[in-house]
């Protein structure tokens, strides 16, 4: 085993256990702790295959700006995800059962001589990684680019449409004019009334 | 023209398409309550004006692809596409009252549409597996915030939840095996994978193929809506606003055909062996199913929604038989169904009020004397839908089940008969509630604009009209597919 195999296994392993514990933990604060180790440590598995502009994106953008996010949603709504939980033992061992035979099956297909072809050599780069994205992104591959970034728009007016409530009354705001014309009748108010015995 | 306008120029009905969208969505920001009629007509304009650059993008015999052979422009893409804008500006024409009673006629609603319409062209275009599920994600997206868009409510916000789930997984499924066949051949490109695949021999065994074919075509089936993968249907369709239903139930049905079609004829087309298989049981569970199942149903979307999907096993019929002949015959059944299937929302659309949805079966009660036209029309979709001549739905099965006997399935096309005399069972029941029973209580009587009626009966009268001269629309099918083929 060389040593590159070696990072290899110990950051798929990490990755692997973590995303199950993303699912499993009881907390969701760890979960998306989790979560973020995952995405951590596949950043690392694309950097050893030397795809450092996916890697160094996916640690900036989901690590550092969305995990970020969620975790302060996560925290502001404080939801209590025991009630959700209801019925994860009922149905886990039918869930193991078809996990285990679909998992099975798709071993079986692996395993025979399909995917059994050469290892095609790595395609030497002549610049960097990001330059050579860059220089595909918006020639070859603009139509499908655009689109990604239409799917980015619907999802926007969809939550938006979906979230936002008008409220009932209208925002408050300040009105100076009225509030320059109060005078002090209309906010203080003396009441008399009679002094009380001492008791 | 510069040169790099030629090369978007086949793709011109899309940008058209996008520019107007974001534009309508701006402009109902300055719109007021009252003035939404505004974006309404900018919202059916841009519709227009999109069928109508399809129409002169290309001409019906050659077929042209742009952005390094990743979009198509062929004559069946045209068809689809000019079918699928169209039937989506009648949609909306339909929903305007629904929507302004229950408070959903807003622009973000049009603007979702609009953006689903642009997936599914972008489905119909698509030469590769990147373009195909860019599109699918697109016209799903949308259409999970439709169906989502009365949050209040909450059985439609059940609906929306469950669509989503299984639409995600569908989603997954069909990437997955995306993912396999692009492993193996080493391109995304239809026309690639399909070149890949000639050169191989022993298609039949490998493993690695089949693999990928049966996570495509559990893809295929969540997003068709076939058994075993129709769980989502009925509740969806019960679930979510009756204008919403009708919008999900009509166009999206053909741009997914022309994404199965694309994906299974012409990229893998030489495994036809393989999918024809699966496609017989999905065919064949989605005739029974359907209309079994159908019969138990007292709401009429429900029934509807178990319609949809014997419907949906008739079209699997035609594909399955992997001829130019049973392809176009499906093409044909997708683009009338989807008509027929319009026009009967339609109608529930017209029972309802500003209070109550009037979706039960014993709400058509007594509505030949109420509103005779209208039963008429209803008659009309029933009947097409049964597969009664001489609507068109007689001549869709009719082609389809040619298709089927002509590779020698006789099994299936005996099996489908017979499915289809027990579906006319509920379709001639629901005939019988219109015409021969009285309403118990008074009923308050529908409403519907000049619009709504002139619409219908166009509806209506198509149903007739094309089930009497079907050459119409067949030869254009028929044509479209052989230039695809030869």
């Amino acid at each position: 085993m060389t040593f590159e195999q070696f990072i290899f296994y110990i950051f798929a392993t990490v990755t692997i256990v973590s995303a199950i514990a993303v699912v499993t933990v009881r907390n969701p604060v760890y979960a998306a702790l989790f979560l973020i180790l995952t995405f951590f440590t596949s950043a690392a598995t694309w950097i050893l295959l030397e795809a450092e502009f996916l890697g160094i994106v996916l640690v900036l953008v989901y690590v550092g700006a969305v995990m970020v996010l969620f975790l302060f949603v996560i925290m502001m709504l404080d939801i209590n995800i025991d009630p959700l939980r209801e019925g994860f033992i009922r149905y886990l061992p039918m869930g193991i059962l078809v996990a285990i035979v679909v998992a099975a099956e798709i071993v079986i297909v692996l395993g025979s001589d399909t995917f059994n072809m050469a290892i095609p050599d790595p395609v030497p780069l002549s610049d960097s990684n990001t330059k050579a994205l860059g220089e595909v992104l918006y020639t070859e591959y603009v139509y499908p680019f655009e689109l990604a970034a239409v799917i980015l728009v619907v999802a926007i007016i969809a939550a938006i449409s979906l979230t936002m409530r008008k409220r009932q009354d209208a925002t408050k705001h300040q009105n100076i004019s009225e509030q320059i014309r109060v005078n002090s009748a209309d906010r203080l108010r003396v009441l008399k009334m009679k002094a009380e015995e001492k008791q | 023209m510069p040169e790099y306008l030629s090369e978007i120029a086949p793709a011109y009905p899309e940008i058209f398409l996008l520019i107007a969208t974001c534009t309508v969505l701006l402009l109902d920001l300055f719109v007021k309550d009252y003035q939404r009629y505004i974006t309404y007509i900018a919202v059916q304009g841009s519709l227009l004006f999109t069928a109508w650059l399809v129409y002169t993008a290309t001409d019906s015999t050659t077929v042209v692809t742009t952005f390094n052979d990743m979009f198509v422009a062929d004559p069946m893409g045209r068809m689809l596409k000019i079918s699928i804008i169209l039937i989506t500006m009648a949609v909306f024409s339909y929903s305007r009252p629904y929507l302004k009673d229950r408070n959903m006629y807003k622009g973000e609603l049009f603007t979702l549409g609009l953006f689903a319409v642009l997936g599914m062209m972008v489905m119909v275009s698509a030469k590769t597996m990147l373009l195909i599920y860019l599109g699918l994600e697109l016209l799903s997206l949308s259409l999970y915030a439709m169906v989502a868009f009365r949050r209040d409510n909450s059985v439609a916000s059940e609906a929306a939840m469950k669509y989503f789930v299984l639409g995600a997984i569908a989603s997954g499924m069909l990437l997955y095996g995306m993912s396999i066949i692009y492993g193996l051949s080493g391109s995304l490109n239809l026309s690639h994978i399909a070149s890949y695949l000639s050169e191989q021999d022993g298609l039949m065994s490998n493993l690695g193929l089949l693999l990928g074919l049966s996570f495509i075509l559990v893809g295929f089936g969540f997003k068709l809506g076939v058994v075993p993968f129709h769980m989502w249907i009925p509740d969806v369709y019960h679930g979510a606003p009756t204008a919403i239903t009708m919008f999900l139930g009509a166009a999206p049905k053909i741009a997914v055909f022309a994404m199965i079609f694309r994906l299974l004829a012409e990229g893998l087309g030489d495994m036809s062996v393989g999918w024809q298989q699966i496609l017989i049981l999905l065919a064949a569970l989605s005739l029974f199913v359907g209309n079994i199942i159908a019969i138990a149903q007292t709401n009429l979307k429900r029934m509807l929604a178990y319609s949809t999907i014997s419907h949906m096993g008739f079209v699997a019929m035609g594909i399955l038989a992997a001829t130019e002949a049973g392809y176009a015959a499906s093409m044909f059944y997708i683009i009338t169904y989807a008509i027929i299937s319009m026009g009967g929302f339609a109608v529930i659309i017209f029972l309802s009020h500003k209070d109550s949805e009037a979706d039960e079966l014993a709400d058509l009660k007594g509505l030949s004397s109420r509103h005779p036209w209208i039963a008429f029309m209803m008659l009309l979709f029933l009947f097409s839908m049964a597969g009664v001549p001489p609507t068109v739905g007689f001549y869709a099965k009719l082609s389809v089940i040619q298709a089927v006997v002509s590779v020698d399935i006789v099994w299936l096309a005996v099996f489908a008969v017979l499915m289809s005399v027990i579906g006319a069972y509920y379709y001639l029941r629901a005939v019988k509630i219109m015409y021969f029973d009285t309403a118990e209580k008074s009923v308050v009587a529908g409403k519907a604009g000049f619009e709504f009626n002139l619409l219908l009966s166009a509806n209506g009268l198509a149903v007739i009209a094309l089930g009497m001269l079907p050459s119409l629309l067949m030869s254009a099918c028929v044509s479209s597919v052989n230039v695809i083929f030869n």
